[in-house]
């Protein structure tokens, strides 16, 4: 087919004369080069030649982590590519035409009747002022699907057919007074407002909780099953991709690494970074039998050193609490109440963030407390922490309620206990470099010389794998992972007993991820040291816990070593999150 | 929504005691005998004197005379100034032609300031862009008073298009140019506001959805630029009021308007503090009101703000 | 997988290892040098050239306000009605204003009043306003409400009228100041009723900035919080107090141009300023004759002015989040 035919058959949004929808893909992206513009003379590659096929009606993902490239491909299918990228090279053509050299009307007109998105980020990607039908009909009326009453009338069907519960109702409300997951309904049904062939779904799912992620993912499936509906799906989730798609794509640093049938590729990964995805996915780990003898090893390791270390800390002074204890931290009913402001002035509704939790932990072994956004799980750490007073109930470390020590003493406390939280752009301060950052908790304790703190930053970089020649560096120069690297080593320079883990790996990509788990349990191993592991994400639990607390609404649930609650949950609850694993249902060959 | 409009206005009441207060302070606290000013170079009998000053509390502890000051300015009566006439009088006389000057001065603003800087935004790096930010700069720069005399001098005088002063038959056709003069700066920044917010609002994920659903750039800058765009620049508005009443002491100045700004510039240079208390009341009550205003619209064009 | 037929363009693919080396995970790149936050905007900053059109600029400005008589031999404040707006002669390029002094001499020793203005008046609001900001940010409660109110307060009253009053007071009370007595009377009139501004912004960062993580993760140390506020959230929170700073500078300049022209900026008689010769030439300009007395003056503030906020649209830049390299 000539160039030329296909910028005429573009104008008319109609397949090119010749394309048969029967033997020809619906999208066919050929040697795609996408670049983003820093300056005249200057573009800075991030697709290089990516070609890839999506069949009418098939399911096709992009796999890849942050930065792979794997966005701004979908993007270039639709014109979408933000601030300065451009197509460089190659065709990306829909049924037939090629939409790279098309003029901007026709892509318009292909928008949203041809091919449908589902964006990433539910929260950002609604208009706050206007009411989500009235969105949704703007969609349907752009692309001359129905008009004025027909169209609102269409709204409601579009959200109850998105699974949206009372969808005339919520038709007239705005977007802050939905949920995340309802959210991502009313963008699916915006995306499939005018029945498009094609729809492009960029991370759907990764802002939400799991349980809603799979309600979502199935209904979407569904959904796309009844219509017909091709869909592209991205996402950085290996174990996701497998389980929704037929055909797997793999990027890698702008370029695909690996394509084919979903399964074969799991099965049987050849590229090395496809199988450092497979081996290292923590939502396939519950085929790795041996992350659990692992564990074991770690964890014997680690309570001979903590012990070790406790009889030590007996024989210095000042030391507050009985530190031969089994149980380094014990928790004891503990609830915290929030006072919210209500409709009216002055009136207050309480909120019970915490509701009557208590659990221990064992020295030198991680407890997890699971749960999804709102359970309260990271209340409860922020408690622990004494950065935030509890309502009622006790934190006891070794046998010594935190909350009633004052001056030196807490001083002391907080040496023996550090967090790490879970924003890497955030746990830093970034006008201070990686050696004032590590360097600032010896100094706030007067420990060493400045010879001697100058030393041990070294010592704590070796032991978190980063070259000493980051110091001089600053938190803006890093990567997520590396910020992680040091906030840990920060947390260890006062060479705490108890490690509290704020979500501490959720921002991270897959290997990367994989790369600080290990990394905390061959610290915990060293150094005897107990975690509090704070996660919405059980399957990395697995790889990191010894014992689970399970928390929904404020209440601990579900209690019980991590073996116990993986292969027998006692609560529906429970259920609901191991099932909600993507990923979790496929065999991986050995 | 009334809880809340009550909570504002209850608000407003220590901002507007306050601000009174300092005022009535800096004005009062002055040295000086305000008596001996009214009879210039004549000897003061005492007698006379005693007795104006009962009638002005001037012979009553600072506190008190504020108290009484407020308690008269609930009921609209401001008390008299020196020279006997009222200053609810005064001020009425004075007052709609600020207040006509400023609005006027507020619509050229926001007319001319939205539209320019609109434009701007979506032709970001453009030769109307460059031309429109170059402009608001030298605006901002060059102090009010020189494009007043400037503008005056070009139209009023070389061209004869206005009359180059106003005079006290005023009308809102001469009013104009001292309208354009006054809202100049104001213009700037509701410019460089407007061109920022559009540009800002261009690029976020939810415009990006609305073009992807195959909405025309049209509709996409209309619906989903515009709207988000104008929330901090109806903020800018609201507080602008207040400033546009002040400043219209230059332009009223420059144009001979009988207004606000006149009273007050000539009461402070006499000294008539009864009447410049009076008056910097009504502009804070102006503000305290225009403030509540955008609160409320603000509310109104974003429905994520909740009225509590 | 033999039952699924694979369809053209999806057979299975990999990707010649040659082509696709394999990197480390999340190795450091050491290849540029380390720089901070405000080494980085630096960086950036030179490069615009909004900064070197400024920076010329305000170089120029502090050689006239350092050094006026590089420029000119004339004495600004020798005043001859003989020489009343006469044409300009030999060492005097600009000629005479109407009281006969020398317009390029008052313009160039004009500069010293009104920077001095703008930099002072700049100097204690930014210091007032970080400071009642940061504490009504930090530790709210009734310190935020009451340091809430009074800005709320002063803010409601307009600069320009409440200033005059001020000043007139002043005049009152001091008559006879000399210079800098005269510079700090409109600094203080000026600064008295425009902190507020900079205290809400100050308030609103540190608000964001205190629950940062790095933050809390300062207080597990055992960081004060009085350490906290002062190394870990008011520098943090300072970049955009900077960029307004720079700005309000260049708007001070211009208000006390504007209370000279209603006779209450600095005094005629003691002191040169822009402000002063502009607004002495408005007589001129009402008739319409010899504009250059009042363009001379109003031209340098105007430059002046410019270059503080094209310095603050440079900063700005600099520091846009936006444009920083994750």
């Amino acid at each position: 087919m000539s160039t030329r035919s296909q910028a005429r058959a573009a104008k008319k949004n109609v397949p090119a004369p010749g394309y048969d929808p029967a033997v020809d893909p619906l999208l066919d992206i050929r040697d795609l080069h996408v670049g983003f513009r820093t300056s005249k003379t200057e573009v800075v590659p991030a697709v290089q030649g990516a070609s890839l096929t999506v069949y009418p009606g098939q399911t096709v993902a992009i796999v890849g982590e942050s930065g792979s490239g794997k966005s701004t491909t979908a993007h270039a299918v639709i014109d979408l590519l933000p601030g300065r990228g451009e197509v460089t090279g190659g065709q990306i053509l829909f049924e037939g035409r090629d939409v790279s050299k098309a003029r901007k009307d026709d892509i318009v007109a292909m928008r949203g009747s041809s091919v449908g998105l589902v964006p990433q980020d539910p929260m950002s990607n609604l208009n706050p002022l206007w009411k989500v039908g009235f969105q949704i009909k703007e969609a349907l009326e752009a692309n001359g699907v129905a008009k004025g009453k027909e169209a609102d009338r269409r709204v409601v069907e579009l959200l109850e057919e998105a699974g949206l519960p009372d969808a005339e109702r919520r038709a007239q409300q705005y977007p802050h007074e939905f949920s995340g997951g309802m959210r991502q309904r009313a963008l699916i049904a915006m995306g499939l407002a005018a029945r498009p062939k094609l729809l492009i779904a960029d991370e759907p799912t990764s802002a939400l909780d799991v349980t809603v992620q799979k309600q979502i993912l199935d209904h979407l499936e569904m959904l796309t099953g009844e219509l017909g509906v091709a869909v592209l799906l991205i996402t950085h989730d290996l174990g996701l991709a497998a389980e929704r798609a037929d055909h797997l794509v793999v990027m890698y640093k702008g370029k695909i690494v690996e394509s084919g049938p979903a399964l074969e590729i799991l099965q049987h990964p050849e590229h090395p970074y496809t199988q450092r995805l497979v081996s290292k996915a923590p939502s396939l780990a519950s085929q790795r039998l041996s992350a659990r003898k692992e564990r074991e090893e770690v964890k014997a390791h680690a309570v001979q050193t903590a012990g070790e270390i406790a009889a030590e800390l007996e024989q210095a002074e000042e030391v507050v609490g009985d530190v031969t204890r089994d149980d380094v931290i014990t928790v004891q009913n503990l609830t915290k109440v929030f006072k919210l402001r209500g409709k009216r002035p002055g009136q207050k509704i309480d909120f019970t963030a915490v509701d009557d939790v208590s659990f221990s932990l064992r020295r030198g072994t991680t407890t997890a407390i699971v749960g999804e956004s709102g359970s309260g799980k990271s209340t409860v750490a922020r408690m622990v922490l004494d950065l935030l007073e509890p309502t009622s109930g006790t934190v006891l470390f070794d046998g010594v309620d935190v909350r009633t020590l004052k001056g030196k003493e807490q001083l002391r406390l907080r040496r023996r206990m550090q967090p790490v939280f879970q924003n890497p752009y955030a746990s830093l301060d970034p006008l201070y470099s990686v050696y004032q950052s590590i360097e600032e908790p010896l100094s706030t304790h007067g420990i060493g010389s400045k010879k001697e703190r100058e030393a041990r930053v070294r010592d704590l970089l070796d032991k978190v794998s980063l070259p000493t020649s980051v110091m001089p560096r600053f938190p803006s120069e890093l990567s997520g992972g590396q910020r992680q690297r040091v906030a840990i080593a920060r947390a260890l320079a006062l060479q705490p007993e108890v490690v509290i883990c704020d979500e501490a790996v959720s921002a991270l990509d897959v290997l990367v991820q994989a790369q600080i788990l290990e990394l905390l349990n061959e610290l915990q191993a060293d150094l005897g040291l107990s975690y509090l592991f704070i996660t919405h994400d059980l399957a990395v639990v697995r790889q990191i816990a010894d014992d689970v607390i399970v928390m929904e609404k404020g209440k601990a649930v579900e209690q019980a070593s991590v073996d116990e609650v993986f292969s027998n949950p006692t609560q529906a609850y429970t259920r609901k999150l191991l099932d909600a694993i993507p990923g979790g249902s496929i065999e991986l060959g050995r | 929504m009334w809880w809340y409009v009550g909570k504002r206005l209850l608000q407003t009441i220590p901002v507007i005691l306050g601000a009174t207060f300092i005022i009535y302070a800096l004005v009062f606290l002055r040295p000086g005998d305000p008596i001996a000013g009214l009879f210039g170079e004549k000897p003061v009998n005492e007698g006379v004197k005693a007795q104006i000053e009962a009638q002005y509390n001037l012979d009553k502890p600072f506190l008190v005379q504020w108290l009484l000051f407020l308690k008269g300015a609930v009921t609209g009566d401001f008390g008299n100034s020196y020279t006997g006439r009222p200053v609810m009088e005064l001020v009425q006389q004075a007052f709609p032609v600020t207040i006509t000057l400023a609005l006027m001065a507020l619509a050229i603003e926001m007319v001319l300031g939205i539209v320019a800087g609109t434009i701007a935004g979506l032709r970001r790096g453009g030769l109307f862009d460059s031309t429109m930010l170059v402009t608001s700069l030298v605006v901002i720069a060059v102090p009010i008073f020189v494009f007043g005399f400037v503008l005056q001098l070009i139209f009023g005088v070389k061209l004869g298009w206005v009359s180059p002063t106003v005079g006290g038959d005023w009308s809102v056709s001469k009013l104009i140019l001292p309208a354009f003069v006054l809202g100049l700066v104001s213009f700037a920044y509701v410019l460089r506001l407007t061109r920022t917010s559009v540009a800002e609002n261009l690029s976020t994920d939810h415009v990006r959805t609305a073009r992807a659903k195959g909405l025309s750039e049209r509709q996409v800058v209309k619906n989903h630029v515009l709207r988000n765009s104008l929330i901090p620049v109806v903020t800018f508005l609201g507080v602008d009021l207040g400033a546009l009443m002040a400043g219209a002491v230059v332009t009223e100045s420059i144009f001979n308007i009988p207004g606000v700004g006149n009273l007050a510039y000539n009461a402070i240079k006499r000294g008539e503090n009864p009447t410049v208390v009076s008056v910097v009341t009504i502009m804070v009550l102006v503000y305290v009101l225009a403030s509540l205003l955008v609160d409320l619209l603000y509310a109104w064009l974003d429905p994520r703000i909740r009225y509590a | 997988m033999p039952e699924i037929a694979t369809r053209p363009g999806q057979q299975r693919f990999v990707a010649p290892l040659d082509e696709t080396p394999l990197q480390d995970v999340d190795s450091v790149d050491l290849s540029a040098a380390p720089e901070s936050q405000w080494k980085e905007a630096w960086k950036r900053m030179r490069k615009s050239p909004l900064f070197w059109i400024s920076g010329t600029l305000l170089l120029v400005v502090a050689i006239v306000v350092a050094f006026p008589g590089l420029f000119t031999n004339a004495d600004p404040s020798y005043e001859n009605l003989s020489d009343s707006l006469a044409p300009a002669r030999e060492g005097h390029p600009l000629g005479f204003t109407q009281q006969g002094g020398d317009v390029w001499a008052r313009t160039l020793y004009g500069a010293r009043a009104s920077v001095a203005v703008g930099v002072f008046a700049t100097l204690f609001v930014t210091i007032v306003g970080v400071i009642t900001g940061a504490m009504a940010g930090f530790f709210g409660g009734w310190v935020d409400s009451v340091i809430s109110r009074l800005s709320d307060i002063f803010f409601s009253i307009p600069l320009l009228l409440a200033a005059i009053v001020v000043i007139s007071i002043i005049n009152n009370v001091w008559p006879e100041r000399q210079f800098w007595g005269s510079v700090f009377v409109v600094v203080g009139a000026l600064a008295l009723f425009a902190w507020p501004q900079i205290t809400r912004q100050m308030r609103g960062a540190v608000l964001t900035v205190k629950n940062l993580e790095f933050v809390d993760a300062a207080t597990a140390i055992g960081a004060s919080r009085w350490k906290n506020l002062v190394r870990h959230i008011v520098p943090n929170a300072m970049a955009p107090v900077i960029v307004t700073a720079t700005i309000t500078l260049g708007v001070f300049i211009v208000a006390e141009a504007t209370l000279s022209f209603l006779g209450l900026g600095l005094p005629r008689s003691s002191v040169v300023s822009w402000g002063n010769d502009i607004a002495a030439a408005q007589v001129l300009v009402r008739s319409g004759q010899h504009l250059e007395v009042m363009f001379v003056p109003a031209t340098a503030l105007a430059i002046t002015v410019l270059a503080f906020i094209l310095l603050g649209d440079a900063v700005r830049e600099a520091f846009d989040p936006k444009a920083r390299k994750k």
